[in-house]
This record gives C-alpha cells, sequence and structure tokens, in this order.
C-alpha cells in the first residue's frame, strides 16, 4: 500500500494533489474513517480528559489487543475482538467503582494480563508478524470499505449515547456529590461512559493502533482543554484538532513512506506542545493573574497569628 | 407516608421524631426529636466523626432512618429533592481542571436532566437564572472564570450560587466555613445569612467552631457521643448540657465578647492534630 501511494510526488498544485490521493478507495476510506473516528474520540476524549480516567482508556485499548489478536486467530475481523473484549473490559471496570482505592492497581494488573494473552494469540497464529503490529500501531490505510461502515455505525452508537448522558455526565464529572443529591445516576453513568469509551477505542485503533491510542483520544481534548473552558466548544476544538491530525498526518503519509500512525501522532505532539507554549506566553503577558495550580496567599496562610 | 406535602408557611422545615441514623447496623446516634421552624439558620456542631454529615445525607434522602421519622418541607425525605438546595464539604478541586464557575453554577438548574439542553426555547430564562444566582453571590467578577485557581472563598460563593440557581426552600452546608481564613469565613456567613433573609430560607450548616457564626443563627443541633442536642445556642452550648450529652465533665467559657470556647473532652475529639509537629509556639 505505501508503496502505491509513496511513488506520488507532490507538487504544489493542491487541488490536483487532492484528487489524485483521493481517486484511491484506500485513501477514500482512509479519510472518511479518520474523520469518524476523530469525531468520536474528540467529544469522549473530552470527557475522559475532564473525568482524568485516561489510564481506563490506556487499559482498555490493552484489552482490546486481545481481542483484536484473539480474533485475528479465530479468522474474524479484529474490530470485532476489539469490540466484545473492549465492552467487557469497561463492564468489569465499572462494576469496580469510582471511589475504590486500588482500582488502578487492579486494572493495571489486567492490563498487563491482556497484553500477554495477546502475545499468546499472536504467536499462535503462525507467528504472522504484520498482524500484531497494525493492531499495535495501526493500519489507517488497510480500512476496508465495510470496515468504514461499522465505524460509521459504532460512532453513531457512541455519540448517541453521550448525547443522551450529556448533562448529567458532566455534572457527575465535575461535581459527583451534588449531582448523586440531585438524583443523578453517578454509578450507572460510570459505567455507561467506560463503555462508550469502549467504543471509541475499539474504531480508534483501526487508525492509531492500541498503543498510540492517547493521541486521538486524549491529546486532542487535552488541546482542546486549554484553547477554552466551554464544555461544547472544547468538544469542538478537540474534534477540529483530531481531524486537523489524521487528514495531515494522512496526507503526509501519502508522500513520504513512513508509517501514518508517526505522523498523526507527531502532529498531535505537536499541537499540545504548541498550545501549552502559547498558554505559558500569554500568562507571562498578564502578571496579574497566578498560574493555575498555585494556591493563592489565603491558602498559604490557613493559621492566623 | 402516604399523605401528600401540604405547604404552608408556618409548617417546619424540618421535622425530626426519635431519629436514629447510622450505616447498617449500628448507629451513630439516636433519639434525636426537634423541630427546624420555617426560616431558621441553625448550626450542626459536634466534634469529627459524630455524625454531623450523616444527619445532612439523611435529609438528603441519600440515607434512610435507622429508627424514628423524619420529614422535610412536609414530606419524608427523598432523593433529587427540588426544594433542597446542597454544597458538600470542600472538596480538593484539581487546580487544572478546565471548567468555568457560570457553567458550575448552571449544572445546579439542570445538569440532571438527561440530554443535553435544547438550544431553542428556555436559553434565555436558563442564562438569566444563573447570572442572577452568581450575582447573588456577588461572584459576578470570577464566575466566568476558570475554577480550578480560584480561591477556596471564590469557589465557595460558586458553590453557594448552584445550590440557590434551582430556587430551593432548604439550604444545606456542610462545613462551608472549613478552610477559609477569618475574614472570609466572616464574609461568609454574612453572605449566607443575608441570602437566607433575602429568600425566606431555612439553613442547616455544618460547621467546626461555634463562633463565627453566633451573631447569624438562630439554633444549634449538637451531634455529640451518639445523642443530639438542640435548641439555641446560648441554651445549648453551656458546661451543663455539653456535660450530660458527652456524660463526662465538659466546660464552656464565655468570654467578654460572647464568644463560646468548648473545654474538656471536646478538645481531644473534636481537634485530633495528630500529624502537626510544628508545636504552634506563638
Amino acid at each position: 500500500m505505501i508503496a502505491a501511494a509513496g511513488s506520488a510526488a507532490f507538487s504544489w498544485n493542491l487541488v490536483s494533489d487532492l484528487s489524485q490521493m483521493l481517486s484511491y478507495q484506500f485513501m477514500r476510506n482512509a479519510f472518511l474513517a479518520g474523520a469518524i473516528v476523530s469525531v468520536v474520540a474528540g467529544v469522549v476524549g473530552y470527557f475522559v480528559v475532564l473525568r482524568r480516567t485516561a489510564f481506563a482508556a490506556h487499559a482498555l485499548s490493552h484489552i482490546g489487543f486481545a481481542g483484536a489478536a484473539g480474533a485475528v486467530l479465530l479468522g474474524v475481523n479484529p474490530v470485532w475482538g476489539l469490540l466484545t473484549f473492549c465492552l467487557g473490559g469497561a463492564l468489569a471496570m465499572g462494576s469496580l467503582g469510582q471511589r475504590l482505592r486500588d482500582r488502578d492497581t487492579v486494572i493495571g494488573i489486567v492490563l498487563a494480563f491482556m497484553l500477554g494473552l495477546g502475545v499468546l494469540f499472536i504467536a499462535l497464529y503462525s507467528g504472522f508478524s504484520t498482524e500484531a503490529y497494525s493492531i499495535l500501531f495501526g493500519e489507517i490505510l488497510g480500512i476496508s470499505t465495510s470496515d468504514v461502515v461499522l465505524t460509521v455505525v459504532v460512532g453513531a452508537i457512541a455519540l448517541a449515547a453521550l448525547g443522551a448522558m450529556y448533562r448529567p455526565l458532566l455534572f457527575a464529572s465535575v461535581d459527583e456529590e451534588v449531582a448523586e443529591a440531585r438524583r443523578v445516576p453517578v454509578r450507572l453513568l460510570s459505567i455507561a461512559f467506560l463503555l462508550t469509551v469502549a467504543l471509541a477505542v475499539a474504531v480508534a485503533v483501526q487508525v492509531v493502533g492500541v498503543l498510540l491510542i492517547f493521541s486521538l483520544l486524549v491529546t486532542p481534548a487535552a488541546v482542546a482543554e486549554r484553547l477554552t473552558m466551554r464544555p461544547a466548544s472544547a468538544m469542538a476544538a478537540a474534534v477540529a484538532v483530531s481531524i486537523a491530525c489524521s487528514w495531515l498526518g494522512l496526507a503526509i503519509g501519502y508522500y513520504v513512506s513512513y508509517p501514518v500512525s508517526f505522523f498523526i501522532t507527531s502532529l498531535a505532539f505537536l499541537a499540545y506542545a504548541l498550545t501549552r507554549a502559547a498558554n505559558a506566553l500569554a500568562r507571562r503577558r498578564r502578571p496579574g493573574r497566578l498560574p493555575p495550580g498555585r494556591p493563592r496567599p489565603e491558602y498559604a496562610g490557613g493559621h492566623p497569628g | 407516608m402516604s399523605s401528600p406535602p401540604v405547604t404552608h408557611p408556618d409548617q417546619p422545615a424540618v421535622c425530626a421524631h426519635d431519629l436514629a441514623a447510622g450505616y447498617g447496623e449500628s448507629a451513630v446516634w439516636s433519639h434525636a426529636t426537634f423541630d427546624v421552624a420555617a426560616g431558621s439558620f441553625v448550626a450542626i456542631l459536634g466534634p469529627n466523626g459524630a455524625g454531623k454529615s450523616t444527619l445532612l445525607r439523611q435529609l438528603l434522602g441519600l440515607l434512610r432512618p435507622l429508627a424514628g421519622s423524619l420529614e422535610v418541607l412536609g414530606e419524608p425525605p427523598h432523593r433529587g429533592n427540588p426544594s433542597i438546595g446542597y454544597v458538600p464539604q470542600a472538596r480538593t478541586l484539581d487546580p487544572e481542571v478546565a471548567f468555568r464557575g457560570v457553567d458550575l453554577v448552571r449544572l445546579g438548574l439542570d445538569g440532571h436532566r438527561f440530554g443535553f439542553a435544547p438550544p431553542w426555547g428556555s436559553r434565555v430564562a436558563r442564562h438569566q437564572a444563573v447570572e442572577r444566582a452568581v450575582e447573588s453571590v456577588g461572584a459576578t467578577g470570577y464566575a466566568g472564570r476558570r475554577l480550578g485557581p480560584m480561591s477556596g472563598g471564590e469557589r465557595q460563593r460558586l458553590l453557594l450560587a448552584q445550590a440557590l440557581v434551582g430556587e430551593p426552600r432548604l439550604l444545606l452546608l456542610d462545613e462551608p466555613l472549613a478552610s477559609l481564613d477569618v475574614a472570609n469565613q466572616a464574609a461568609m456567613v454574612e453572605l449566607i445569612s443575608s441570602v437566607a433573609l433575602e429568600r425566606r430560607l431555612t439553613v442547616l450548616l455544618v460547621a467546626h467552631d461555634l463562633n463565627p457564626l453566633r451573631n447569624a443563627i438562630d439554633l444549634v443541633c449538637y451531634v455529640a457521643n451518639g445523642r443530639v442536642a438542640f435548641g439555641p445556642p446560648d441554651e445549648v452550648v453551656t458546661s451543663e448540657v455539653l456535660s450530660s450529652l458527652y456524660g463526662a465533665p465538659v466546660e464552656v467559657l464565655v468570654d467578654s465578647r460572647g464568644r463560646r470556647f468548648v473545654v474538656g473532652i471536646e478538645e481531644e475529639t473534636a481537634h485530633p492534630h495528630r500529624h502537626r509537629t510544628d508545636g504552634g509556639t506563638s
């Protein structure tokens, strides 16, 4: 695939470049899948960052790896394995409860075991390492039209679920105790949200793979969080950053024969570094405002006298 | 239980009769009988772990009474009662959390509803309700800013605005004065009592210390040693009442400015500063 694309030469006529790129079915699929995954990952990612559940999302992708590898072993489309294992993992994690103190430890232990299981499945599949490679690092150029359809369906379910629980999820994420008193089903929402993350992870793995999942699920939302504080605008910004990274990454990957995943993750990283630097600069220009995270004198002098 | 809520002005806001609270089988406290008249300002005092927040959880319908009866605004307590505004204990909000004060206040209005807010219709009304609540706590100047870096006092005001935005009749505040310095404590008490007066709210406020509140409150609910004493502060926070509550000699000293200091058992149970090694020589 890369070979076919790699032979193309970049001209400064962007319109002809684009039409040439889009003349390939696999490129059209890649752009489409990249966009859908970006929308889902951007919106879900906003809540992942707000709720600080990045580790759970990370773990879900690794649990998904075992599922994908198992599916390959059984000769099924890896996406089904991803979906099954991610959803199962989300249910198990949700049942652990938000407040459990050693939650992260349990998740870490399961994560390691699942990764090991994945390695076994890959080894059993007569040592076909390209499959493992594409699950771990993504293979956006290998997305088929039926994969795109599945991505649309799964993505639509994830977005519909988030739309239905939007306000109470926001409430529970920011202000859990009051939300609980106001009859928001906090516990149920936490499970429902993890299931939604599972769906987002399952579709995003196709694009960037298990190991690079954060570049779409966390980085764009983290960038957006620094650009705007309004929930709706932050979600829109996360989606925009995510689409920009995946499309630009794809376009660069079309001309330069290095993995597309590398370009997508690098662009996402660059976007984050730039917003951080811009924030730091803006803060220096307004010395009246204290940087976030530093307590004000009121805290420092807690005990009078 | 089955009678519909009847509301008239002189109906008590809270009626507790032989109430017991606890988790599982064991009672944290029991035999509490008291009526809170509508419009009163009540301080819930007592040592750590005595079950002050437990009382709030019962009023919110988050915890069932172990025994006895409890009525809130004329009906049994139930979760999600829109007539109750609640501010839980000040949590350590993530300093990096990207959420504005106004959005936090807004959650008090419709955060419990499913789906997202329809972009049509009551949009202006919602915005105005939030604006009013923010204004009533004097937070207009900073409500549009990020929550994380705000001071304890600023955040506490916004949480109060969130509790007020739904136009409640009963306000439950859990340790709103904790983590505030003396000046901010006084300002917060002043704000709460003026808002309560203006909106004719009943306020139940959990606190550690009576003194910052003594000019504002009407009643004290003192929870200690598994029992509850209720009444005007000058009658409850006395050597006699507290000694009989604790079942051990407790002394209440009153200084020339009317401040009351509880000494004796209270010192050890209420202020366990075990981890502080600096001594405090000043």
